[in-house]
């Protein structure tokens, strides 16, 4: 073979390489954590993701959807590689996924960097809403901060004097606990921050908090750490003397163990978020009983937020018809947030994280005797993060 | 800071130390005698923790739950070791880390098979669930102090085992001189399965003592393996007696570096600052611990005889 044919051959090579795939598919990585304890968070968060397809009838734009699931275990260095791996190998139009803030953080750049798209299932780390916004990093939950604010304005309201913060030692835990101080205008008499993920066994932070006689605590224990914590306040009699105020703690997932273990200490709790099982807009109601006649247990907020991100991503393959090369098209689409939300009608920032409401929530029994929670009215109306105006964008 | 508290933490510490110990005993005296890295000595705490809770949910009782959960854990570890274990003894430590990484793999994904995701709880009895008043104003939980009692129970047997029995001196030569004990005819085998079935039995215990408090769940053994291996590693390996006094250190310094650290750092560098160091110090604070007695005493504070 002379080298003119080789050449061109290599020519005709490459030019088959360039062309995009046009196999009428749309791609998208979801990054979640399906193994460690905290599996079980993941586990929620695929089966919402996997109903929601189907739901839409796996289409979006007339494209048929490819969700590749990867597992990050929970570790922020195996989150990046997953993503590296999603972005480079698998060439997704879509990333999106996320529960730990500080995963969040080490693969943001992988992607963005990349020219994709990032949807945060979850984390909501303040540097992405403020200095490190970017035009194609959406959220379909919440700003860590926020959803603590609201703790802190309904502890005012309930003339909480004195506080005791614990949380874990991390991205998100940092964000809690700055959240709940910008809000409650009360003394913090103590704060200690653990270990994360390792530490599970809160004896010597429930002495000390013990002994600072506050009018509350307030923690923030996602997964598994939640339940440990809640067991071990029991224990230590401390549910009987001061009240626990939470957050992202006590959860669908964590609720029917405690139902199974008879921690009637969490019965009555309170809690905010930005969604409840039994929010009632149009697309709650189906979301939750799909849900719950697919799986047969309540949906997590991861799940609700889960299940939201598909329609965000639909909502912007809609609007190019699925040209997915339209970045701009996509991009402008998913900033009008023209999609059935879970949380119903809200708009989105400038850093492209949600302006909404915020809702105070307690534990009940529903009609069947299970364990959930209820919707006892808004604490926060149409709130924005504070670290929106850090971003230049 | 009231003395109250500071009893509370030394409580709090002594606890974990005990604890610790439980995993640490079965673990110094496999990778002593045997000679056996092992890095699945947590797997044996997470099955235990798991027949525990489910053996507690079909009998209603958690003490019915511990007992019939100790056997069932030893015969999981009998099958591990004559299915798995025994062929690496003659291998080298890589091979045998290599091996035993990969039985965490298998049990972390059969639990999450047999049990699911989304872990257990063991739910304790009434009155192991609450608290006693041990001093005027110093309430501690029932169940951790039940926790110290069966440690401190398990450690004085392991004492009389290992000192006063015909078994025990066989340990106590295997820690010593492995070689020469098969070379007078003991049934090595049978020693090292019986030992392994111990271990695990120990693992298992610990998991069940743990999982009230911490839930059950897959993956919690690895969690606290390396604090073992941490422990084993300051006592001396194949020693019961160092595995028992590090296992007290170490959770002493764990619970008192979380207690008061913040304090003391505040007193050099602004609360902010320290909020922020204290978590990270006292976790590092074990180690540090660890890397001093390797400097001074590489063959760790209590080695068995003919170690030093």
């Amino acid at each position: 073979m002379t080298f003119k044919k080789l050449s061109a051959g290599l020519v005709a090579v490459l030019a088959l390489a360039a062309v995009p795939v046009q196999g009428g598919t749309v791609k998208i990585g979801f990054v979640t954590t399906l193994t460690t304890p905290a599996g079980v968070i993941g586990r929620d968060m695929r089966d919402a993701v996997n109903l929601a397809l189907e739901d839409i009838g796996n289409k979006m734009g007339g494209l048929d959807v490819e969700m590749i699931f990867e597992d990050d275990g929970f570790k922020p260095e195996i989150g990046k590689q997953k993503t590296d791996k999603l972005v480079q190998k698998d060439n997704v139009d879509f990333v999106a996924g996320y529960i730990w803030s500080h995963v969040l953080l080490a693969s943001r750049k992988s992607v963005l960097d990349a020219g994709k798209f990032l949807i945060s299932s979850n984390a909501g780390p303040s540097q992405l809403a403020g200095k490190l916004c970017n035009k194609n990093f959406f959220s379909t939950s919440w700003q860590n901060d926020q959803t603590p604010m609201a703790m802190g304005e309904v502890l005012n309201q309930r003339g909480v004097k004195s506080l005791y913060v614990i949380a874990p030692n991390y991205a998100a835990g940092k964000n809690m606990v700055s959240g709940v101080q910008r809000a409650f205008k009360g003394k913090i008499v103590g704060k200690d921050l653990t270990k994360w993920p390792g530490q599970l066994d809160f004896s010597a932070e429930l002495a000390k908090a013990r002994a600072a006689k506050p009018d509350g605590v307030f923690i923030f224990y996602p997964g598994k750490a939640g339940g440990a914590f809640m067991k071990q306040y029991q224990q230590a009699g401390l549910d009987k003397t001061i009240p626990l105020y939470s957050v992202f703690t006590v959860d669908s997932i964590s609720l029917p163990k405690f139902q199974k273990a008879n921690m009637s200490g969490v019965m009555g709790s309170f809690m905010t978020q930005f969604w409840a099982p039994d929010l009632d807009t149009p697309q709650n109601k189906k979301f939750v009983a799909g849900f719950r006649k697919k799986y047969g247990r309540y949906p997590s907020f991861y799940a609700a937020q889960s299940y939201d991100t598909v329609f965000l991503i639909k909502s912007a393959v809609d609007a190019v018809n699925g040209n997915l090369k339209d970045m701009d098209g996509m991009r402008a689409a998913m900033e009008k947030a023209d999609f059935p939300s879970v949380r119903g009608k809200f708009t989105y920032g400038n850093n492209h994280f949600p302006i909404q409401n915020f809702y105070l929530r307690e534990v009940v029994k529903d009609s069947d005797g299970n364990w959930t929670t209820a919707t006892r009215g808004v604490v926060l109306k149409n709130h924005q993060d504070t670290y929106a105006k850090l971003c230049k964008m | 800071m009231t003395w109250a508290l500071l009893l509370e933490q030394f409580l709090n510490g002594f606890q974990l130390g005990v604890l610790l110990f439980l995993l640490a005993a079965g673990l110094t005296l496999v990778f002593g005698i045997m000679d056996l890295v092992n890095l699945a000595h947590g797997s044996l705490y997470m099955v235990g923790a798991f027949i525990c809770a489910t053996l507690t949910e079909l009998t209603g009782s958690f003490g019915w739950g511990v007992l019939l959960a100790l056997p069932a854990t030893m015969a999981v570890g009998v099958i591990v070791e004559m299915t798995a274990l025994r062929t690496l003894y003659a291998r080298d430590h890589l091979d045998q880390v290599l091996a035993t990484f990969g039985l965490i793999l298998f049990f972390n994904e059969l639990t999450r098979i047999v049990w699911g995701p989304e872990g257990m709880v063991i739910p304790l009895p009434a009155w192991l669930d609450g608290n006693v008043e041990i001093l005027p104003g110093v309430h501690y939980p029932t169940f951790r102090m039940l926790i110290i009692a069966v440690g401190l129970g398990v450690a004085a047997a392991l004492y009389v085992l290992v000192v006063k029995t015909r078994t025990g001196m066989l340990i106590r030569a295997g820690a010593s001189n492995r070689a020469m004990i098969g070379a007078l005819g003991v049934n090595i085998k049978t020693l090292f399965t019986a030992i392994f079935g111990l271990g695990a039995a120990l693992a298992g215990l610990a998991g069940m003592m743990a999982g009230p408090i911490i839930e059950v769940s897959t993956g919690m053994g690895e969690e606290i393996l390396i604090l073992a291996f941490v422990v084993i590693v300051i006592g001396g390996i194949g020693s019961i007696r160092g595995a028992f006094i590090a296992a007290l250190i170490v959770g002493l310094i764990d619970t008192m570096g979380r207690s008061f650290l913040d304090v003391l750092l505040s007193a050099a560098m602004s609360a902010s600052a320290a909020e922020t160091a204290a978590p990270a110090l006292s976790a590092m604070l074990v180690y540090i611990l660890m890397a001093t007695v390797l400097f001074f005493r590489p063959q760790g504070l209590f080695p068995p005889h003919g170690r030093q």
